[in-house]
């Protein structure tokens, strides 16, 4: 781990281009828990996972799965009392520098902030300062970190984020209330590629909306990527979302890590029961009707959680193994370099072939980035058996 | 501007009650304190006055309550309050007008002062959660809960009795300086009123510095402080974005302790011997100089009711959601 | 003054799919630990014992004169434990005495001020409507209009020679002090009338009264219990203020009549502290008490005010700051990995550090 130069960190991102090969941010064995001593809840639990330049990788799990507090964990920006207990995070800003996130102090922490990596929460409402014009709120972030920039200069930059996003200029001087639901967070994705950061948190960002102003965001968000390029670590319940636009998903449960998995692999071919029930919970809009199944039983209490792997009370096909041992999360057999996935799954540790629900071919990966970059992808079929 | 109208209307009824209030109270306590009272009046006081007040006050007379009622509110809109027993021949109008400026000048300062070191104490000790400050928030509980005129007290027998820094008594010394805008009498005036503002900033700072930390502590909850944070600001900046909001709770108790402030005040007055309303008031009701008692409520009650008009308008501009309009 | 009541749910450790919270569950009954707690409670159950047995324990009559005199207030002495007064009236036992009346005043006013207020705040919460208007109308007007005044003109108008008794002066001080409680209790009334199980209540048709019996009340007890705490305060500062100014008999001892009569020699301009300083300190510390114990319930309705979670020693032990600062998550040293099979990282990923 190099120590951070000044240099680097102040430079501007490299817009436009995404190698999926170049790993951006990789959190080696993240542990969190809330609170310390005997009464602490590990929220997560060795979590790995790594995000790619320019790469959309999709968060999904149910609520209380720790998605958003890995994402918080790992940029520092986890409420009191949740605490970090092991693990790494390496951010690599670029030329070969890196900088690990959990031994960094908070004057490097404020420099790397929204520089080179931005974070758009849930609700616009409570993200947005309620008692600060617009155009402050977009302004503040370059004050501080482009001091360069006289008033006029960020002004011109603030009209020119909100066009981005299609807001007119007039905004600037309205304030959050006034605006609606479908604009805050326009206003929000804007304010966050204020800086032209490396990549963007989007910590459920259409959960809030209706359903036309949600396609209307991720369009806007489709969009934006193309033409800067910048990596988004998209965390959502709704899996469905991930089909429009991820490039690989990870699926967390309890905690940990269940599966990780190109996107068009993760849908097509599942490797882990949890991800096979939750592509069987909603419906597609094509293909034949299908019985519904849903997941048995309610997500565990991770004050008590269950002993072995996490998911085995809800598991169709639970073995004795799993009650007692807790499955790593490990490449699939018969991975690949050209697809790596991960599951973390008895079945699928080559001892004995796999149910065939959780052994479908996996598709071929074609270029990358895959599908979910531009326009909707021809093989969107949600798991129908 | 709506809200604003809303609460000039709510203002002028409460005015309105406190003035019925006025009238009703003497002609409802128990016991007839008001016969009693007129029975032992001055000899010096000439039958007109005499008739006067029993007029005011009902008694011997066959108006009816109504009557009586309008005629109360006639001579008050004509400025006409009474004429003081205790102080007599003077007016009531008079001699609150020789105390109020004083009263004003004390409180609205020693206010500001409070509130403005509370709020900031308030945010710093929310921000340094952890630390050795929140060991003042028992302290500060000690002062919310200590009588403004026990602290006074204290004040005089520490720092005007036993060290003799500070002028125990008066606004200023007669014998010393005259009224006038010239540098000694104002430095006198100055020094006689440290003691009593240092009261009312005491005793009342302890509340705003409690009020501001809680809500400080709440507020730095919120996402939109997070956002600060994670937009990389300095701490200034992410201190302003919570305090720019928590201030507006801390405006609206503000406006609840009005009461409790001028209330306070007017005692420390007392133990100062301060010549202003509070010390009137006193004579008053020692004296039980009754068209007095009820002018100093009134003037007291309109007061308050004024800055909490102020404290309103103030809130309306931290508050850009007030100005929406419908 | 204005210590805020949030009752802002409490932040999250990742919610499962637990109950959801009833009203009328039983609540846990919660052993303090707190020592602001203790100590209020501590303090606060002396001054009670002190108003039971104080006249009780007495030694001299507070009203007698006790020796011929110079006319001089005597310093604390073996025979006058508080001095005495210029005329000779021993101090301890009108402190004594003087507080029985104190207490009872001030429990009185606390105790019927808050059901004033539980009365029309949840009234005008619940019921809504014209009703919520108006009563939410006289609340504002009893929370703006000053309290201390307006029970100056009150008590002034008493017969002058007359010697009201406590339980009088308690009303009339209720009559000031329960607008507070009131614009309190009707805000949580309304947002708890809000929620499902009261809305499901209704829906089955449970009748008014017991849905505000047994569905809201036990949501709003830490409420009326630290407004209640707060109108005690209030009613002893007025009552203090009241007998201060001379609005009480000057024989119906309570500690403000003390310092009626201390302000009466000018005792603190003269150097007599020991007929000051005793009363004043109690009702400062009578009050600090309350406060004290109010902050305990504070604290445990809204629970962001307690510290973030780590004692001293816990916090040091693991080597975190003591306090946690906003926006940096802090990092303890790693521990042992969980499973006691280490996870085997894909070929593309570094070993971990």
């Amino acid at each position: 781990m190099t120590s951070l130069r000044v240099g680097t960190l102040d430079q501007p991102a490299e817009a436009g281009r995404s190698r999926p090969d170049e790993p951006l941010l990789e959190v080696t064995g993240l542990c969190v828990d809330y609170g310390i001593g005997p009464d602490a809840v590990h929220a997560v639990l060795d979590a790995d996972l790594v995000l790619h330049r320019g790469e959309v990788l999709g968060l999904a799990g149910e609520s209380g799965s720790g998605k958003s507090t890995f994402a918080y964990a790992a940029t520092r920006l986890l409420r009191a009392p949740g605490v970090i207990t092991g693990g790494s995070v390496r951010f690599h800003l670029g030329q070969g520098d890196d900088i690990d996130l959990l031994a960094a102090d908070e004057a490097q922490l404020r420099r790397l902030r929204w520089a080179h990596i931005a974070v758009v929460m849930q609700s616009a409402m409570n993200a947005l300062n309620p008692v600060m014009s617009i155009g402050d709120q977009l302004g503040d972030v370059l004050q501080a970190h482009r001091p360069d920039m006289d008033r006029a200069a960020r002004r011109d930059r603030a009209v020119q984020l909100l066009d981005m996003v299609g807001i007119t200029a007039d905004r600037l001087r309205s304030y959050p209330h006034e605006l609606s639901g479908g604009m805050r967070q326009r206003v929000m994705i804007a304010m966050a590629l204020a800086l032209e950061p490396q990549m963007v948190i989007m910590d459920e960002p259409t959960t809030a909306l209706d359903v036309v102003t949600q396609r209307e965001i991720l369009e806007e968000l489709t969009a934006l990527r193309d033409r800067l390029g910048f990596a988004v670590l998209f965390i959502t319940h709704d899996l469905s979302l991930l089909i429009e636009i991820a490039d690989s998903i990870a699926i967390m449960y309890g905690g940990r890590i269940a599966e990780r998995a190109r996107a068009t692999a993760l849908f097509r071919a599942p490797r882990h029961p949890y991800t096979l029930g939750l592509l069987g919970s909603f419906p597609s809009l094509h293909g034949p009707r299908v019985h519904m199944t849903g997941i048995a039983g309610s997500p565990p209490d991770l004050r008590n959680p269950p002993t072995g792997c996490p998911f085995h009370p809800r598991c169709g096909y639970v073995m004795e193994r799993c009650r007692t041992e807790l499955p790593p999360l490990r490449p699939v057999a018969r991975a690949d370099a050209a697809d790596p996935r991960v599951a973390a799954c008895w079945l699928q540790d080559g001892s004995a072939p796999p149910p065939a629900e959780l052994a479908r071919p996996a598709p071929d990966p074609g270029p990358y980035p895959g599908p979910g970059v531009s326009g909707t992808p021809a093989d969107t079929e949600g798991g129908a058996a | 501007m709506i809200l604003l109208a809303r609460r000039i209307g709510f203002y002028i009824l409460t005015a309105l009650v406190a003035i019925t209030l006025d009238f009703f109270i003497p002609r409802l306590m128990p016991g007839n304190a008001v016969a009693a009272a007129l029975a032992n009046l001055h000899s010096q006081f000439t039958p007109a006055t005499i008739k006067a007040l029993e007029l005011q006050y009902g008694v011997g007379t066959n108006q009816s309550l109504w009557s009586q009622y309008l005629h109360y509110w006639d001579n008050l809109l004509h400025g006409n309050w009474g004429i003081s027993t205790s102080h007599y021949p003077a007016t009531v109008t008079s001699v609150i007008s020789s105390g109020l400026p004083w009263t004003l000048a004390l409180v609205g300062v020693a206010t500001v002062i409070s509130f403005t070191l509370g709020t900031l104490l308030g945010i710093l000790v929310a921000w340094r959660r952890g630390t050795a400050l929140d060991s003042l928030l028992p302290a500060m509980t000690f002062f919310q809960a200590a009588p403004y005129f026990f602290i006074a007290i204290v004040l005089v027998a520490v720092f005007a009795t036993k060290l003799g820094w500070f002028p125990a008594i008066s606004a200023y010394d007669q014998t010393l300086v005259t009224p006038g805008w010239n540098w000694a009498y104002i430095s006198n005036v100055l020094d006689h009123a440290f003691l009593p503002a240092l009261t009312i900033v005491l005793a009342s700072a302890a509340g705003w510095i409690v009020g501001m930390r809680n809500v400080m502590v709440t507020t730095m909850d919120e996402d939109y402080v997070l956002v600060a944070q994670a937009k990389g600001l300095p701490k200034r900046r992410v201190v302003n974005y919570a305090a720019r909001n928590a201030i507006l709770p801390s405006v609206t108790g503000f406006s609840l302790a009005i009461g409790f402030v001028v209330s306070g005040a007017l005692l420390t007055e007392i133990v100062f011997s301060y010549p202003g309303i509070g010390y009137i008031l006193q004579q008053a009701v020692l004296e039980r100089d009754y068209p007095l008692l009820q002018g100093v409520f009134l003037i007291i009650t309109f007061t308050v009711l004024t800055a909490n008009l102020i404290a309103d308008f103030a809130y309306v501009l931290l508050d850009p959601r007030t100005r929406q309009e419908a | 003054m204005a210590i805020g009541i949030g009752v802002g749910a409490a932040e999250t450790p990742p919610v499962t799919a637990g109950t959801p919270v009833r009203g009328s569950r039983a609540r846990r009954m919660r052993i303090p630990r707190s020592p602001k707690v203790l100590i209020g409670l501590g303090m606060l159950v002396f001054f009670v014992l002190l108003a039971v047995i104080g006249p009780l324990v007495a030694p001299y009559d507070p009203s007698a004169s006790l020796s011929s005199t110079n006319g001089v207030p005597q310093p604390p002495s073996a025979a006058h434990w508080l001095g005495t007064t210029q005329t000779q009236q021993d101090l301890l036992s009108q402190l004594l005495v003087g507080g029985r009346s104190t207490m009872l005043v001030a429990i009185l006013a606390g105790v019927v001020a808050t059901a004033l207020s539980v009365i029309v705040g949840v009234t005008s919460g619940y019921v809504g409507g014209l009703v919520d208007d108006l009563l939410s109308m006289l609340t504002n007007i009893g929370l703006v209009l000053p309290a201390l005044p307006l029970l100056i003109v009150m008590t002034g108008f008493l017969p002058k020679d007359g010697n009201p008794s406590d339980l009088l002066i308690g009303l009339i001080i209720a009559v000031t002090g329960w607008a507070w409680g009131a614009r309190v209790l009707r805000v949580q009334t309304l947002s708890l009338r809000n929620r499902d199980f009261v809305k499901s209540a209704r829906i089955i048709g449970e009748r008014r009264w017991r849905i505000i019996g047994f569905e809201i009340m036990p949501g709003l007890v830490p409420i009326i219990a630290s407004s209640f705490l707060f109108t005690v305060i209030y009613g002893v500062g007025t009552y203090t203020a009241l007998a201060f100014l001379g609005l009480i008999n000057g024989t119906h001892w309570s500690w403000g009549t003390i310092l009626f009569w201390a302000q009466s020699q000018t005792a603190a301009q003269n150097g007599y502290w020991w007929w000051w300083v005793p009363p004043g300190l109690a009702v400062a510390l009578l009050g600090t008490s309350l406060a004290l114990l109010n902050f305990g319930i504070d604290e445990f309705v809204n629970p962001r005010l307690r510290a973030a979670g780590l004692s001293r020693g816990q916090a040091r032990k693991a080597g975190l700051p003591r306090r946690f600062p906003l926006g940096v998550t802090p990092v303890t040293r790693p521990r042992a990995p969980v499973s006691p099979m280490a996870s085997i990282r894909p070929a593309t990923e570094k070993a971990r550090s």
